[in-house]
């Protein structure tokens, strides 16, 4: 049981695609300009990731393994299209900001990545596990980027606006803040991760001693 | 006996410089410009000087004693000439909240996530300048004019000659060439006076902290790439003479682009690093949408270096 709760937890912190594996960087840069798109994106990152891992894992001993790349695709895209007609037809403001990076989540290798690296290898029900882990890690990623550079950057979160406009700092609305606060969240997760890990090795330590 | 036998290795003779004493000279080579910058746009500049230096100092001495739990080596005094370059290059009636965000910039962001003096690949006074054009352009670009005063100056803005270049104003409006030489126009503070900029460029020259490759490479690309374009079309595009004048041109090349962490080692490299500044400047100065180019391609340089230095090696002595 612990290691179906690894599998999914994982892709939280410690093996966080976006912060840890630094995989899907387009989007983690592109949409962070608030925590609504934020969320939007991350949302549907883990929709495709989910749904594609599941059927890309029960459909493992089917595909050819000389085409199972754009096997991926096809089923990806297929999610994709989906998650794109449902957010243009009941978010029309969100499919409007985040624009071309919905259909674009079909590149994302963060989606792909797993499919290789994963549901190709295991069990429908861990991989369904696998996808709904990473997807959430990436969206804590984008929401944790998408808070600062929002907050400083616009004065507001979630559209809530708390800072007078004369303090904005328009820099981190655009690109280069993106850098600078993806570089800046990174280094903050890495080195919480890396304590939790110390921490984690004393108590074995400990244990093993006693 | 004994001390006759107690030899080091190689080298033997200790030329007596110290990081300290290089960075203190480059804070004193750098009093002339402002004191002319108190002259003319008073207090706000020994005010904004104060924050920007006291501020750089202080975030660095948080940042090594508390994240990175080293000694802290603020007394080096590379921190106070961060500090200072920084203040040289806002306008003096900036509030002084954003000179506070401009220290953390420069020190937090630019300087010591690299791991603090000799390891930054960009000049941090400029990163943080940049950053807070980007992030202020209406704050960042209002200068006040030059109204010499010793109390609070009044808050008459004027434009900068560059500007009126830039948007093709008034050409008549551009200060005569003794007002650009002793200072007496608008701009960031510590870059209008020629002369005493040059002053300190010459005291750091005699004192052999910079040499003189980069500044006149620099200078004189920007000077002959102007003058071909004024030649060609003397309309459009105005003298070389104010394009090495106004705006930070000294003060970036003789100061900044000379910074020894972020500039060429060896004197090719450094002449390259100077004409491609140089370039860069005038091409945003004469294309750009920016007015003044000089912060740009000095950190687009910065960027360049390693790979200049390797271009520049030394051939190894019999090989």
């Amino acid at each position: 049981m612990s290691n179906k709760l690894n599998i999914l937890t994982r892709g939280f912190f410690k093996e966080n695609p976006a912060l840890i594996l630094v995989l899907g960087c387009c989007p983690t840069l592109a949409v962070t300009t608030s925590v609504n798109n934020a969320l939007g994106m991350g949302a549907a990152t883990t929709f495709v990731l989910l749904l594609s891992n599941i059927l890309i894992s029960a459909l493992k001993n089917v595909i050819p393994n000389k085409v199972r790349i754009p096997c991926y695709i096809v089923i990806i895209a297929t999610f994709v299209s989906m998650i794109d007609l449902i957010i243009q037809g009941f978010l029309p403001a969100l499919s409007a900001s985040l624009g071309v990076f919905i259909p674009l989540i079909v590149v994302n290798c963060i989606v792909l990545g797993r499919a290789e690296a994963f549901a190709s290898k295991n069990n429908v029900f861990d991989s369904m596990l696998d996808g709904l882990g990473m997807g959430i890690g990436f969206t804590i990623a984008l929401v944790l980027i998408g808070a600062v550079r929002e907050v400083l950057g616009a004065g507001s979160f979630m559209g809530f606006q708390f800072i007078p406009s004369e303090y904005n700092m328009l820099i981190f609305v655009l690109a280069p803040g993106a850098f600078i606060v993806f570089g800046f969240v990174m280094a903050l997760v890495r080195h919480l991760v890396n304590i939790s890990e110390e921490r984690k090795k004393l108590k074995k330590a400990e244990n093993n001693r006693h | 006996m004994e001390k006759l036998l107690h030899v080091s290795g190689s080298p033997h003779v200790h030329s007596g410089e110290s990081v300290k004493k290089i960075m203190w000279s480059v804070v004193a080579s750098l009093m002339p410009a402002f004191f002319v910058s108190v002259y003319y746009f008073g207090l706000p500049v020994i005010v904004l000087t104060l924050v920007s230096v006291g501020c750089c100092v202080l975030f660095e001495y948080l940042i090594q004693r508390f994240m990175m739990h080293t000694k802290p080596t603020v007394s080096d005094g590379s921190a106070v000439v961060t500090g200072l370059l920084l203040a040289f290059n806002v306008p003096s009636n900036l509030p002084i909240w954003i000179m506070v965000v401009g220290a953390l910039v420069a020190i937090g962001i630019a300087k010591m996530p690299f791991g603090g003096l000799g390891h930054n690949p960009f000049n941090p006074a400029l990163v943080a300048r940049v950053t807070l054009l980007i992030a202020f352009p209406v704050q960042m670009t209002s200068w006040p004019a030059p109204t010499p005063v010793l109390l609070m100056s009044d808050a008459i803005t004027g434009p900068t000659t560059l500007g009126i270049i830039s948007e093709g104003g008034d050409l008549s409006q551009i200060p005569g060439y003794a007002d650009l030489l002793i200072g007496r126009m608008g701009g960031s503070f510590g870059e209008v006076s020629a002369i005493a900029l040059l002053i300190g460029a010459c005291f750091l020259l005699w004192k052999r902290i910079i040499t003189w490759h980069i500044p006149v490479s620099f200078i004189a690309t920007v000077f002959v790439v102007a003058g071909i374009f004024h030649l060609v079309n003397p309309a459009v595009y105005v003298n070389p003479l104010i394009h090495v004048l106004a705006g930070g041109l000294i003060l970036g090349a003789c100061f900044m682009a000379t910074d020894m962490v972020t500039s060429p080692t060896l004197p090719w490299g450094m002449v390259v690093f100077g004409c491609g500044c140089g370039l860069l400047t005038i091409i945003i100065r004469l294309f750009g949408a920016y007015p003044e180019g000089v912060s740009f391609s000095i950190l687009l340089m910065n960027a360049v270096v390693p790979l200049i230095n390797k271009g520049f090696k030394p051939k190894q002595f019999a090989k």
